[in-house]
């Protein structure tokens, strides 16, 4: 009987010689950073022109961030060869080789809708708008598992107020790049391409809510989202829309792509939340990457400091 | 003699999944999810055996290798076993014994009532698949181990139930699935017709129990 081996985990994927560089790699990046913050250098030369920009540039002059929490970081070799990058493919272990080759410059971000600035922006003037942060949260995926990144990037309010949304924009939605030639996983239909994520203006407009470009003090990796994405801490990772080409403002809800592929298991909101379970799974618990019990998964994934943007809604409606 | 080797080698064969996740799990080759991972090689292997033992009947009848029946018992058992690891995988490494919120996974999450239900019913056909056994049940064995059609069914549903989006792969397992039943329907059907048109031959043989 002819039955395809399962893909689990092919050999190639997992070389010594891989692990080995990535474990280099991630010590390099950690003594970087480090040392720059022991010096405090305030040096904001990042990415000039012209210089290669790729997953193993080092971003200079990273500001700590009161958010960052101190649990135990997620090794570097995780965070980048398990993604859920449908982009690239459904198999977790997948993208980190088929995003080898992707291109994130040049680059650019299409800034429309109810804004006073619409402008299309390269990527790297959007990410000398404000001083780079690092920023280590916790990040929940909505199969029930967890890890904590070193993210590096800014507030997203910064770039929205320098595109000056209108009064009637409510909402924020952001749209990956298409492009099939280049991220395989879109010539199948699994989700409808291309991507869209969306955010309610009070929620982007969030302290908490990360414009990201780097990780682990460097460029971002590009099954991680390269060259821009966002992320939201407390809510599951889906949300957290990666290789955005569009910012568009607007005044009615955006329809997610996962909502739209399954209204009944993924909302708007899809905030992290223990209580509501996933129609299929419980979301109580979580498996952090690399431990070995489960953990309880924490309102909001532990951000508290949100919990005011939903005052007075039925988070079980509004799942 | 020859029988003796194959079971040897399909025995052996049989166990390389196994192996490799074991070797994986202690060189730590297993990635960044090593539970998700056993969990869903397990699951695999589970129904690909399966499938292949609902294979055995239809390869002997079309490709005429009668002694492929020789085998059929061990392949059954090896998808049992590794039936027994993915349970042990869902009870151990992914609940942790906490049977209070297994019984009511089993009870709310319907892919996983699924998966429950395919195990459950693989218990009685392995227990029962002894010489003695067979002996005993006579006819009833026969009857008994058509379970294997409905533990087939449950396991492909769990699996088409429990993925996000990409249905791709548990589709590939209901298309081997639907094939090997197809065959089955189809054998019966023209069984039926031969009976009706010579009532007088139409006694069941070896032939047709084994459908």
């Amino acid at each position: 009987m002819l039955i395809k081996k399962p893909s689990d985990v092919p050999p190639s994927e997992i070389t010594p010689k891989g692990v080995y560089l990535n474990r280099r790699r991630f010590i390099a990046g950690a003594a970087a950073a480090g040392a720059v913050a022991v010096a405090g250098v305030g040096l904001r030369e990042l990415s000039r022109p012209g210089l290669t920009v790729s997953a193993n540039t080092k971003i200079d002059g990273l500001q700590k961030s009161p958010f960052s929490t101190t649990e135990p970081q997620t090794p570097y070799k995780d965070v980048t060869n398990y993604n859920n990058f449908y982009e690239f493919s459904t198999d977790k272990y997948e993208p980190a080789g088929l995003a080898k080759d992707f291109k994130t410059r040049p680059w650019t971000v299409t800034i429309d809708g109810d804004v006073k600035k619409k402008q299309v922006l390269d990527i790297d003037a959007i990410i000398k708008m404000a001083a780079p942060e690092e920023r280590i949260y916790r990040h929940r995926c909505v199969e029930g598992w967890s890890i904590v990144v070193p993210w590096v990037g800014f507030s997203l309010s910064e770039l929205i107020k320098r595109a000056d949304p209108l009064p009637k924009a409510k909402f924020v939605e952001f749209t990956t790049l298409y492009d099939p030639k280049q991220m395989p996983g879109q010539r199948v239909p699994v989700l409808q391409w291309p991507y869209v994520e969306g955010l309610r203006m009070d929620e982007a407009m969030h302290p908490l809510a990360l414009l990201c470009f780097g990780m682990y003090g460097e460029v971002l990796p590009n099954q991680d989202g390269a060259p821009l994405r966002v992320v939201i801490p407390w809510k599951y990772g889906f949300k957290s829309a990666k290789s955005i080409v569009r910012i568009h403002f607007t005044g009615r809800q955006p329809m997610n792509s996962w909502q739209l592929s399954a209204p009944n298991e993924y909302g708007f909101y899809s905030n992290v939340n223990p209580n509501v379970d996933h129609p299929r799974w419980s979301q109580a618990k979580e498996r952090r990457l690399g431990e070995f019990f489960k953990r309880p998964t924490l309102m909001f994934n532990g951000y508290d400091q949100v919990a005011s943007l939903y005052t007075g809604m039925d988070l079980k409606k509004n799942f | 003699m020859k029988l003796r080797f194959t079971k040897i080698v399909i025995f052996v064969a049989a166990l390389i999944p196994l192996a490799r996740l074991a070797w994986k799990a202690f060189h730590g080759g297993l990635g960044a999810n090593p539970i998700e991972v056993i969990t869903h090689s397990t699951g695999d292997w589970t129904l690909i055996l399966i499938l292949t033992t609902l294979a055995i009947t239809p390869l002997r009848k079309l490709t005429k290798q009668y002694w492929l029946i020789g085998v059929r018992r061990m392949i059954g058992l090896l998808a049992f076993f590794y039936g027994c690891l993915h349970f042990t995988t869902y009870t151990w490494l992914d609940k942790f014994f906490d049977w209070h919120e297994m019984i009511k996974d089993i009870a709310k999450r319907p892919f996983i009532t699924m998966g429950f239900t395919a195990f459950v019913l693989l218990i009685p056909l392995a227990l029962t698949s002894t010489r003695g056994w067979i002996r005993r049940l006579g006819r009833n064995w026969q009857r008994l181990h058509w379970l294997i059609y409905v533990a087939g069914i449950a396991a492909v549903i769990h699996y088409i139930w429990l993925v996000k989006a990409d249905l791709r792969k548990p589709l590939q397992y209901a298309l081997v699935l639907g094939v090997l039943l197809l065959y089955r329907i189809v054998v019966w059907a023209l069984e039926a017709r031969k009976k009706l048109a010579h009532p007088a031959v139409g006694r069941p043989t070896a032939e047709v129990t084994e459908v």
